[in-house]
């Protein structure tokens, strides 16, 4: 791309492409995809913590749930705007990557959550130790 | 000989222009940024690991064996300031990738100053925070909580204190050789590096301070 037509295209696209392919390393950044990025991770910040320390929700479940709806959020925003992530680089194989590492997490934390919460649940000192119904049955029946 | 295979159009030739330890001849088709790539991929092992670190918190985490709780211990004030420190500091490697993209030295290692400046806050405030909660008695060994706040916390610090080493050691490189193909390369590595160290700790705050003082 020659310097005339590279600053023709400066006044509102923010120099983001250079066209010189090997001078230059990685996606492209605009000054724009910061910008929006930081101000949306800064509203996205504000908002859980003001909620908290002003004690906003008095229901701790909605308070949770209402939390991590505003991190996954804000997660999304910074792979966008900050990692620059989108199904195109590296032939998708950056995408898919994440993908899996993505079900992977999840499968990780909600699988030791739920398991260890049965688990507690079940070996609670005191609590009676649940016995299958079948040998519920008063008096002994040997045959 | 080995090189034969290659270009088989001109065995003689090839074997004689080509060095022995060249993997990529030109006209065989190889990824343009396979750094990009293979770094991502780190990046996505490392997330394994901080997934194995949130899923013992949130065992853990309500295990106070008659210690104190985090209600009791966590000042949201400072993990405020703390999470502005590490979000300002991405802002600045931002600019500090743009002053990258148009070639200049000096704004680049400028931009990357203020952003060590920044990790450098972040660092102190939680090493501040951490002396606290030990001198309170608040340590490692105090509950099963405590053990798996200070480790996984830990970790995101230990993360941070080499992504600033890397820091410094990258801009010692950039002020002796410049924007060079190489020293971009490892700019763009840092930056995944320093953006994904953001993202874990949007976790860290939302899943350990914020619900832990509810």
């Amino acid at each position: 791309m020659s310097a005339a037509q590279h600053t023709a295209h400066a006044g509102h696209d923010h120099h983001d492409d250079h066209g010189d392919h090997h001078g230059d390393v990685g996606p492209h950044s605009s000054l724009r995809d910061y910008t929006i990025g930081f101000v949306l991770s800064v509203i996205l910040t504000a908002i859980p913590f003001w909620l908290v320390m002003a004690k906003v929700i008095a229901d701790r479940n909605t308070a949770v749930l209402v939390l991590g709806a505003f991190a996954v959020v804000q997660i999304l925003v910074h792979m966008v705007y900050f990692l620059h992530m989108n199904g195109k680089v590296e032939g998708g194989w950056t995408m898919l990557s994440t993908i899996f590492t993505v079900v992977f997490v999840a499968i990780a934390i909600a699988g030791t959550l739920w398991v260890m919460f049965h688990m507690n649940a079940n070996m609670m000192p005191g609590h009676p130790t649940p016995t299958p119904p079948t040998h519920e049955a008063p008096g002994h029946s040997t045959p | 000989m080995s090189d034969i295979r290659y270009t088989p159009g001109a065995a003689g030739a090839a074997s004689a222009a080509l060095p022995l330890r060249q993997y990529h001849p030109a006209h065989e088709p190889h990824p343009e940024n396979g750094t990009a790539l293979g770094f991502w991929l780190y990046l996505m092992s490392d997330c394994l690991i901080f997934a194995a670190l949130f899923a013992t918190y949130g065992v853990l985490g309500r295990s106070y064996a008659a210690g104190p709780t985090g209600a009791q211990l966590f000042d949201l004030t400072l993990v405020a300031i703390n999470t502005a420190f590490l979000l300002l500091s991405s802002i600045t490697f931002g600019f500090a990738m743009l002053r990258k993209q148009q070639n200049d030295v000096k704004g680049t290692l400028v931009w990357l100053a203020v952003t060590g400046f920044f990790g450098l806050c972040f660092l102190g405030l939680e090493l501040y925070e951490f002396a606290h909660l030990i001198h309170q008695g608040a340590t490692p060994q105090r509950s099963a909580f405590l053990s798996a706040f200070f480790t996984l916390v830990g970790t995101h610090g230990l993360h941070v204190t080499f992504g600033l080493i890397w820091l410094v050691v990258l801009m010692v490189q950039i002020g002796k050789h410049g924007l060079i193909h190489e020293n971009k390369r490892r700019l763009m590595c840092l930056s995944m590096f320093w953006h994904f160290l953001d993202v874990v700790w949007i976790g860290v705050f939302t899943f350990v301070y914020l619900m832990g003082v509810l």
